[in-house]
């Protein structure tokens, strides 16, 4: 049977992995690569690798970083920031990125998503949504990776995870905005609402703060994988722990 | 000595897989040269996307008829296994036919979430070199929306709403629908069993 993905996310800045709060007062967490085999070898199905300073400077990832990623790694990853053209997931993509994931870029022109799948098939277009609960509906945010620049949308969630997917997108990852960083659980309600009309993968992130609240999500919320940063780069969540838990709670898990 | 040549068919994997092998201590080569394939221990042909755009390149690549005629071990992974087979209904594309079926896509249907993505496990129905060591229900990591059914030519099999072939082999050629660049031991061992194979 297909089992549930557990994905660290890795936000990367200057060729380092860095954390931070809130998108503020980031500390080095180590290198790239170094991270990225000790997240393999503790049994992640899959990374996401977010280079957070990309888009403020308007560029896309390093393919150069993801190039050297690509030859140690042998599970999927995932790489996200600043990709706003075909010729940018290209790069990407042949440094050896199994996916890319476009966020703001899509919002602003959302043919974007259909060149890319056109190009390179929708299995490889991963559409990252950020989201929360505003006045009475779930809103779209853009330029979350910059607090300055931050704003609402015209089109609401809903609607944009069903145009998404007519548009190509072959994956979508939820961002609970709300949830995010705060280690309280994950946004089952808007994650049950958004899977009622995800017909394609559906990545769960925002809110992971212990084993519960992974066993929700896939419960609950029915998503095919849960995305989480500080609760693994802490240590407060080892994932062979993580995934005994989930495996013995009946969950499809790769051990 | 092993010597792998990866066939430049357009897909962005191709980097990977010969990743996967440099894994595994070996310098594999990507070319489209008829001479320099010939040469080759072993044969890869590696595909992302879609069926018709890589049959396409290998056809501007001068490598359509070559394909047939070699005589090493081949693999083709992903959409490069898809190829062997006589048809995809992607694109609806002739394909190259050394193996006999057609290639569907996933019937929606039934509730299916297409593309088919992430670690599904692998049963093995016919013994052979190319699966030997990879236990039942072990993990591999798929990512596609079309599959081959099950037939006589399927070495190991997956479920996702209904069965389909996982791993096929005939003779000389062989294929692997998961990706074994990706799919962690899983794959490096279905690599390393492809190079043990004797011309």
């Amino acid at each position: 049977m297909l089992s549930r993905r557990i994905i660290p996310c890795l936000d990367v800045r200057d060729g380092q992995v860095v954390k931070g709060v809130r998108f503020r007062d980031h500390v080095v967490m180590g290198g790239i690569e170094e991270l990225a085999v000790r997240y393999r070898n503790e049994g992640a199905d899959e990374l996401v690798f977010y280079d957070i300073s990309a888009s403020p400077e308007g560029r896309s990832a390093d393919p150069a970083w993801v190039s050297r990623i690509s030859e140690q790694l042998d599970i999927p990853f995932c790489v996200a920031g600043g990709i706003r053209s075909v010729d940018d997931a290209r790069r990407l993509l042949f440094a050896g990125a199994d996916k890319i994931s476009i966020n703001t870029p899509a919002l602003l022109r959302p043919e974007l998503i259909s060149e890319i799948a056109e190009a390179f098939g929708v299995q490889c277009v991963v559409v990252g949504i950020d989201s929360q609960w505003q006045d009475g509906r779930w809103c779209v945010y853009r330029f979350t990776g910059d607090p300055t620049r931050t704003d609402r949308a015209a089109v609401d969630t809903l609607e944009w995870v069903a145009r998404v997917q007519e548009l190509g997108a072959g994956e979508i990852v939820l961002n609970c905005m709300s949830h995010d960083g705060v280690r309280r659980g994950y946004d089952i309600e808007q994650l049950q609402a958004v899977r009622k009309l995800c017909k394609v993968p559906l990545i769960a992130s925002g809110g992971a703060g212990e084993a519960a609240h992974f066993d929700e999500v896939f419960r609950l919320a029915d998503v095919d994988g849960a995305l989480a940063a500080s609760v693994f780069h802490s240590g407060a969540l080892p994932i062979p722990a993580l995934k005994r838990q989930l495996q013995q709670q009946g969950h499809v898990i790769r051990s | 000595m092993i010597d792998v040549v990866l066939l430049e068919s357009g897909g962005a994997n191709i980097t990977s897989v010969r990743a996967a092998f440099s894994r595994l201590g070996i310098d594999a080569t990507m070319t489209a040269d008829p001479e320099r394939i010939r040469r080759a221990t072993h044969v890869v042909l590696p595909g992302v996307g879609a069926a018709r755009a890589a049959m396409d390149t290998l056809r501007g690549n001068g490598l359509l008829a070559l394909i047939p005629t070699l005589t090493q071990p081949l693999l083709g992974v992903c959409v490069g296994m898809q190829l062997l087979f006589e048809h995809s209904e992607e694109g609806d594309t002739p394909c190259l036919g050394l193996l006999p079926g057609r290639i569907r896509r996933f019937d929606v249907a039934d509730q299916l979430r297409v593309p088919h993505m992430g670690w599904n496990q692998l049963v093995r129905i016919r013994p052979s070199a190319l699966t030997e060591g990879i236990t039942n229900d072990s993990f591999a990591y798929f990512v596609h929306s079309y599959r081959a059914d099950v037939d006589v030519n399927t070495l190991a099999e997956c479920d996702y709403g209904q069965p389909f072939a996982a791993v096929v082999g005939n003779g000389r050629v062989f294929g692997a629908q998961l990706h074994p660049e990706r799919s962690a031991d899983v794959g490096a061992r279905l690599l390393r069993n492809f190079i043990g194979i004797g011309p």
